[in-house]
């Protein structure tokens, strides 16, 4: 009966525009409305399929401002059990590590974790590289791109899929998960989900709670630090041409004229 | 000069193109030794055209449990020679085991991770050695940001394609290190592996030019249209999201937001509306041609050559142009 704690995470919505806050180049999350990233949802539904098949409790977990208490009911919703949300204004502008270490401790306030499921890559940062940074600091063996997960026992059965192809990976638990596009289809909550989602439990968690003193997070402790930011002018449009029977060499002489063949 | 440690991407005895580029960007920096993880044989196959890239040493660390785990023993490996050199940087192609090795190695080392980067400056700070900063083309290419550690060796991931390789002549010195037993229980083990049977068409994300087609080519038989004129050019195949999701290519080969980032030195698309998660994947590519018959379609705003036209005339006619002149 596996215990597994989920990782939802709030992404602006790709089709709002997205900026970068002009104070400081952190991303600015209130300019654009905020989704449960589909790739989360995905994360979810494995975690739900699994404790289907075998049993045991699905824990979300969610570190961001106080909105993603939306993604978090959404998975819920879903039917997730309980969740835990670290929300805490020393985390703005944190950098990808200080959040690893930040979901790593709070995975440390759940009971007895089997598994951690994530999505592949958020859609924002595009670090891609959070589940494998949670495997590392908790000592834990990822199974990261899966496409197909099969829990037998203590062991894990995984088949990553990336652009190299299908890698078979075995591990034993407990480990990290993250999930890939072709992993399931997502359930949409219920009306039943929707209103059970309303009384089931979510913990609140400050960083110093977790026992991380709020110097370590933060924009002004982050391990990396933009120095500049700045819009790419817009790609201007060039020529345009109807066809009129030559489309095909014009662009070859446009090409051509470009050195491009 | 100070040592830039470049991790090797390679596959079966051959190097990918990308550590060519990481090679050039080290140069920015310092002096590049390449790292080559492998099972036992792999570097001396592989040397000689780390040298032809400038390479001034070559790491080499194989053993059988090398490529018997999933990312861990190239960071154990990473791990230990940036506390035996000091190295100025790590680089390491921004794939999808090259950023989960980033972060890993980052956190290890308590260092600070630049990710995606498609250039690399050094600007030299107030003390001597090298300050390293990564330029990174944020949001699907709207926003271009500068960024640097604050921790440890900076480690970076270089996205394939985003900046040109360039040849220089190294001394590829072997120097043999360890790669450390590997902890079973810390790590995922390798049962079994089925590489990508591409074909003969160069690799998405490393090719110098990508023909894609979307919704407008209709169906995986009218396909055909897209790769022979990709053929001509000896380009990749790339897809929308809607031609995926039609059933008419492959997943593996989806460009846009939630598949490839590519920027290729010519993109042509034919028979896609360019939506901005489309963009997002495609539009740092230096030129883009786009084919449409709807006069109004976005993708127009982008292209640097556009006609207005039916895919199925204007292709085939420019496949048959390109062929005369590699002819
Ligand atoms: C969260 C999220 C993530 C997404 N990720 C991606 C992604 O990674 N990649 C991606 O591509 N999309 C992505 N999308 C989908 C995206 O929004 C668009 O729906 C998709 O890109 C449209 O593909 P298309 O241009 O092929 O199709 P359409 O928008 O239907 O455009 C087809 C075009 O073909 C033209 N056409 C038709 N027939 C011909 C002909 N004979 N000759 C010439 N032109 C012709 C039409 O005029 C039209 O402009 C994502 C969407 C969401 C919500």
């Amino acid at each position: 009966m596996p215990n597994i704690v989920v990782l939802v995470k709030q992404v602006p919505d790709t089709y709002s525009e997205r900026k970068l806050s002009d104070s400081d180049h952190t991303l600015d999350r209130e300019s654009a409305d905020a989704v449960l990233d589909e790739i989360n949802e995905r994360a979810v539904e494995e975690a739900l399929l699994i404790k289907e098949a075998q049993g045991g409790e699905v824990t979300v977990l969610s570190v961001g401002p106080d909105r993603a208490t939306e993604a978090i009911r959404k998975a819920l919703s879903m039917g997730a059990d309980k969740a835990v949300h670290v929300s805490d204004p020393a985390l703005h502008g944190s950098c990808v590590l200080q959040t690893s270490k930040v979901i790593a401790a709070a995975i440390g306030k759940v009971d007895g974790v089997d598994l951690v499921i994530a999505g592949n890559e958020a859609t924002d940062g595009r670090s891609g590289a959070v589940p494998a940074i949670l495997a590392e600091l908790l000592g834990y063996p990822q199974l990261t791109h899966a496409r197909k997960v099969t829990i037998e026992g203590a062991s894990i059965k995984v088949e990553r899929e990336t652009d190299e192809g299908i890698t078979h990976l075995e591990a034993s638990l407990p480990a990290v998960v993250s999930v890939g596009e072709k992993i399931n289809e997502p359930r949409y909550p219920s009306f039943k989900g929707i209103m059970a989602a309303k009384k089931k439990p979510v913990e609140t968690f400050t960083v110093a709670d977790l026992g991380i003193d709020a110097g370590e997070v933060g924009l002004a402790n982050a391990s990396s630090s933009v120095l500049e930011a700045a819009p790419k002018p817009p790609r201007a449009a060039g020529q345009r041409v109807s066809d009129e029977g030559d489309g095909g060499v014009k662009i070859a002489e446009y090409l051509i004229a470009q050195k491009l063949i | 000069m100070s040592e830039v440690l470049v991790l090797v991407d390679h596959v079966d005895g051959e190097i990918k193109k990308v550590t060519f580029e990481l090679l050039t960007a080290a140069r920015q920096i310092g002096e590049p030794s390449a790292v080559v993880v492998g099972s036992p044989g792999t570097a001396a196959k592989l040397k000689e055209s780390l040298a032809a890239y400038g390479a001034a040493k070559v790491y080499v660390a194989e053993s059988d449990d090398a490529t018997g785990y999933l990312v861990t023993p190239k960071v154990d490996v990473l791990a230990a020679l940036v506390e035996k050199a000091a190295p100025a940087a790590v680089l390491v192609a921004a794939t999808a085991d090259g950023k989960e090795i980033a972060g890993r190695l980052a956190a290890r080392t308590g260092s600070g991770l630049l990710v995606d980067a498609i250039g690399i400056e050094n600007t030299a700070g107030s003390g001597d050695g090298a300050v390293v900063v990564a330029v990174q083309s944020i949001f699907g290419g709207a926003f271009v940001v500068k960024s640097k550690s604050n921790k440890g060796t900076p480690i970076v991931s270089v996205r394939p394609g985003g900046l040109e390789a360039e040849q220089a002549q190294g001394a590829a010195a072997e120097e043999a290190v360890d790669v450390p037993a590997a902890d079973a229980a810390k790590s995922a083990r390798i049962t079994g592996q089925e590489p990508i049977v591409g074909g003969d068409r160069p690799e998405l994300t490393e090719a110098s030019v990508v023909v894609s087609g979307g919704r407008g080519v209709g169906s995986a038989e009218q396909f055909e249209v897209v790769e022979k004129l990709a053929d001509a050019f000896g380009a990749a195949v790339g897809a929308s999201r809607a031609a995926v999701d039609s059933g008419y290519y492959p997943p593996q080969f989806q460009v846009g937001q939630t598949g490839k980032t590519v920027s290729p030195q010519l993109y042509v698309a034919l028979g896609i509306s360019g939506a901005i998660q489309h963009r997002a994947g495609m539009q740092t590519s230096k030129t883009i041609v786009a084919v449409n018959k709807d006069a109004e379609a976005p993708i127009f705003e982008i292209a640097d050559f556009g006609v207005v036209g039916d895919l199925f005339a204007v292709a085939p006619q420019l496949t048959e142009e390109v062929g005369k002149r590699k002819g």
